[in-house]
């Protein structure tokens, strides 16, 4: 089984293990598994053979190696790279090849990862339980009847299932965090800017953030530090110095205050998952935190305040989707223009993409914007400023990740709603822009993974890190029922 | 236009910043490449590009708000709107909308001998679309070289009346971006592009009619006769008693009238949102101030101050500040010569004859410092008034020095008095009876004995000693 991202760039680097074994083994893992757990959409098996060939030789040459040397990291498919295809889980894009590498692949290429392929998805990462992609679910390693979780569903499950010792995914409402919490695994959502976007096919611009998933608190700490930072092709990225993860994750937490908000213990939440995360944060407590309660009054406005100014950008973003230079064109002969595109975006697009696009239309059309978009913008700064008061008197905040454990495959798809409710924990750490994490906590009776959520303020992943890496330590990890030696 | 109507035009100009690489990618601006080739993923509209601010264009923007005498917002945001065609790659173009980094400005022109200040509403950056082709039989196609290249657009108030106001608001406007260095002034390759709202009104109302907007009018003179006619045809419809419609209407040459683009009912709602790819633009006072300083002396102050320090003549200064490297030649000329008033005479009679411009490129076919050596050479009596033009034409497209070629030509003015003398005694006794009438009065006959000297020196007389030996030798 594939041990964790610091363990082998450490192997590789010493000449332990073979930079191609590791990569033969994530391979091994992905072809025994994946025709279950469909974590994939693409695998790259002779590409990243090549890459760990060209790592071995690296070595041999007496050439210092990357952070992440030899490290499988499974990439989403929004996120574009050279010479793979990237469909971000939509037919429109089907078969689609970039030109161009994101600048996080950029990052991971040169820190000496390699890439096992492309993860499932739900289309354009609009979903929570990853039965949004054109191309079928993944399913949870947990329980193949169940979600994995969305949208980021397959790099959770790539990870869960040790096919990789990290993935990327990107979160834009929960799409990092709650699919973590889902499968057991590490999740970060970066705060706004701290990764550049430039490369991540983008579903809602101001939402928007790269982020690692990993087996264990300190594989992810690495690869956001391999990641993070200003990117001249990003505007919107930081230009702020990238703290030191790993360290912070070895840091005592004795004295962090912690602020546990009232608001995410409320109705709709799993009585088990409040039982599991309140022993966690109990734990941090016992470690010598200070657990306090702080209010986060608007919190209850997230999910409409999201869907507006996400399906917003989204409707926008996906225009350009339109069969005239790339991805999909139904090619028959059209009236006019319009009828070209009409098809073209039916035949593409999937449901639910659909049903964003046109919310996204309607709140920024002539008359309704005001009452919509302006509005949701105004809530939006309403929420920031609930997580500046509460971060003058805390820390952290401690929350669930997701108000229920992963649910059954189908259970959900025909009540939009109550799917987009699942992201209701996650929803604000994304509209405030600030950073937040998904750690997992003691499983249910039942055996499926519960997550902690620990959200910090915009640019201190660190404080996240540190007290992540302290309950890891209380807690003997969990390995997914799927016949693993141990 | 009747006593009865007034037309009410405002209009809204799209001109392409002289940027080396577009508004948000590194991709080259240069005109005329084979298609497709001045393309990156970001002007593309590839998944997952971003655009990135060029600082070069942001500062020609600012230069332009600045020299419309524009109030600069320190801050300001970019936006999206939103339409789909095919030569606009991401399905929105970036503009600015509700906060434009620019507002209120203004703008002089002279119309009919009188002024007239005419408000600017605003000064904004945008990115331009590429451009559709449908000269491919039953296919269309689309080059996105120009996709991105980076616009300022200006919006002028309702404040001009009449087709030929318009006109020369928008050859005062171009001239003041082309000697920002900001645009090309090139209305043919698009680069400068003009769209008007017309309406008209009952004279003394308050209240502007339904206006119509006025597309593909891309001349000077296609603006003024577009406009024409388009306030005579909705003076038409209100006389008949109809009422004017929204739309847009397109100019068409061939006809000299306008017709229907699109109605009001298809007009699209672009649904503009700011742009979350793009951080708010911030303008510092630091920035503004230094744009101030590089926006320089503009064509009405140029050719005041020709007027008024230089002493040439109003129409004269209007045709030396037709163009920004025509004027540089004329100053350049006009120092080094000293007398603006010659140098201006001389390079209108001849020097503009042989300019070509292209944009804000001028060939100019000699230089400034051969202009001023050859009037010099007048000056001092080397050559008449005629050999010089001469002079000139061989100058033309060489390098050589005036003096030079008086010398390759044998051309020195006959400035001996002895030897002028020899030749007017000589056509004096040529013509004994002209030479009679004009001892006897009649003086009109000057000018006929000069003629026939400068005939007969072949116009190498010095003309104020021919005058001279005339004037002794027939005693008048």
């Amino acid at each position: 089984m594939l041990s964790t991202v610091i363990a082998i760039a450490e192997q590789v680097r010493t000449g332990q293990r073979k930079a191609v074994e590791v990569a033969e083994e994530s391979l091994r893992a992905i072809d025994t598994l994946d025709h279950e757990l469909h974590a994939f959409l693409a695998v790259a098996a002779e590409p990243m053979i090549q890459q760990a060939r060209l790592v071995d030789q690296a070595r041999e040459r007496g050439e210092p190696l990357g952070l992440l040397a030899g490290v499988p990291v499974a990439i989403k498919d929004a996120i574009c790279t050279r010479g793979l295809v990237s469909t971000a889980g939509s037919k429109i894009l089907s078969g689609y090849v970039p030109p161009y590498d994101a600048t996080v692949i950029t990052k991971l290429r040169a820190a000496g990862a390699v890439f096992p392929g492309k993860t499932n998805m739900d289309e354009f990462a609009m979903g929570s339980s990853n039965e949004n992609s054109a191309y079928g679910p993944a399913r949870n390693p947990w329980d193949c009847a169940r979600v994995p979780g969305g949208s980021s569903g397959g790099s959770a499950v790539a990870v869960a299932a040790r096919m990789a010792p990290a993935a990327l995914g990107s979160d834009t409402g929960g799409s990092i965090r709650q699919p973590a919490s889902l499968t057991g695994t590490v999740g970060v959502k970066p705060t706004y800017g701290r990764v550049s976007r430039f490369g991540l096919i983008a579903f809602a611009s101001s939402l928007d953030q790269i982020g690692p998933f990993a087996t264990d608190v300190r594989g992810a700490a690495r690869v956001l530090s391999v990641i993070a930072g200003k990117d001249p092709r990003d505007a919107t990225s930081l230009d702020v110095p990238v703290d030191d993860y790993e360290a912070a994750c070895g840091k005592s937490i004795r004295g962090l205050r912690i602020g546990v908000p009232e608001e995410y213990f409320a109705q709709g939440l799993d009585p088990e998952v409040e039982a599991s995360v309140r022993a966690a944060i109990a734990s941090l407590e016992d470690d010598g935190c200070v657990v306090k309660p702080v209010k986060l009054p608007h919190t209850r406005y997230a999910v409409a305040t999201y869907y507006v100014l996400a399906t917003a950008e989204a409707s926008s973003n996906l225009a350009r989707f339109d069969g005239v230079r790339y991805g999909l064109r139904v090619r028959e002969a059209h009236d006019d223009l319009r009828a070209m595109y009409g098809k073209t975006r039916d035949a593409g697009f999937g449901a639910e993409v659909k049903r964003r696009i046109l919310l996204g239309t309607f709140v920024l059309s002539a008359g309704y914007y005001d009452a919509y978009y302006l509005k949701a913008q105004r809530v939006r700064t309403l929420l920031r400023r609930d997580f500046e008061a509460a971060f003058g008197d805390v820390d952290a905040i401690c929350s669930p990740t997701s108000p229920t454990p992963a649910w059954k495959l189908g259970e959900k798809m025909a009540d939009p709603l109550a799917m987009y409710l699942s992201d209701v924990y996650t929803l604000p750490a994304s509209l405030a822009g600030i950073a937040a994490m998904s750690v997992p906590c003691a499983p249910t009776r039942g055996g499926l993974p519960v997550g902690l959520q620990i959200m910090a303020p915009a640019l201190r992943e660190s404080t996240c890190f540190s007290l992540a890496a302290a309950w890891e330590a209380r807690l003997p990890t969990q390995l997914p029922p799927l016949g693993f030696e141990r | 236009m009747s006593s009865v109507y007034e037309a009410v035009i405002g209009l809204e100009v799209h001109a392409q910043m002289l940027t080396r690489t577009k508004a948000f990618c590194s991709c080259s601006t240069a005109f005329g490449a084979p298609p497709n080739t001045q393309v990156c993923a970001t002007c593309l509209g590839l998944p997952g590009a971003l655009p990135v601010l060029n600082a070069e264009a942001v500062a020609m923007a600012v230069r332009t708000a600045l020299a419309l005498d524009c109030t600069i917002r320190s801050r300001s945001r970019f936006a999206r709107k939103n339409y789909f065609y095919p030569d606009l790659p991401k399905g929105y173009q970036i503009s600015q909308f509700d906060e434009p980094f620019s507002e209120h400005g203004s703008m002089v022109i002279d119309v009919g001998g009188e002024t007239k200040t005419a408000r600017i509403t605003r000064v904004h950056m945008e990115e331009d679309a590429g451009k559709n082709l449908h000269d491919r039989g039953d296919r269309s196609i689309v080059d996105l070289n120009r996709s991105g290249v980076p616009l300022v657009e200006i919006v002028g108030e309702p404040d001009l009346r009449s087709g030929v106001e318009a006109a020369e608001y928008l050859r005062t406007l171009r001239e003041v971006l082309m000697t920002l260095g900001v645009n090309d002034g090139n209305l043919e390759e698009g680069s400068f592009r003009c769209d008007a709202n017309v309406s008209i009104r009952r004279v003394g109302q308050e209240k502007l009619g339904t206006r119509v907007e006025l597309k593909n009018i891309n001349s000077f003179r296609f603006v003024q006769k577009g406009i024409e006619h388009e306030i005579q045809r909705q003076e038409a419809v209100l006389s008949a008693g109809g009422t004017v419609v929204q739309e847009t209407r397109g100019w068409d040459e061939k006809t000299g009238s306008t017709f229907c683009l699109r109605s009001k009912e298809e007009a699209q709602d672009y649904r503009y949102f700011p742009e979350p790819d793009l951080p708010e633009l911030v303008l510092t006072d630091d920035f503004v101030a230094r744009q101030r300083q590089s926006v320089g002396e503009l064509p009405r102050a140029k050719r005041k101050r020709f007027v008024e320090t230089l002493s040439i003549t109003a129409s004269a200064s209007q045709v030396l500040t037709s163009h920004p490297k025509i004027a540089v030649f004329f100053e350049e000329a006009a120092k080094l010569h000293g007398d603006a008033g010659r140098v201006a005479n001389f390079i209108q009679s001849e020097v503009l004859r042989d300019v070509s411009t292209r944009g804000l490129e001028a060939d100019l076919p000699v230089s400034a410092a051969q202009v001023a050596a050859l009037l010099r050479l007048v000056d001092q009596g080397t050559l008449s008034g005629k050999q010089a033009k001469d002079v000139y034409g061989k100058m033309v497209r060489t390098d050589k020095a005036p003096e030079v070629l008086v010398a390759e030509l044998g051309l020195q003015q006959v400035s001996d008095v002895e030897a002028i003398e020899a030749v007017v005694s000589g056509v004096i006794a040529a013509n004994p009876k002209q030479a009679e009438q004009l001892r006897a009065g009649k003086m009109g006959l000057f000018g006929f004995f000069v003629g026939q000297v400068m005939r007969e020196t072949k116009g190498a007389a010095n003309p104020g000693m021919v005058n001279g030996a005339l004037k002794r030798l027939l005693e008048v």
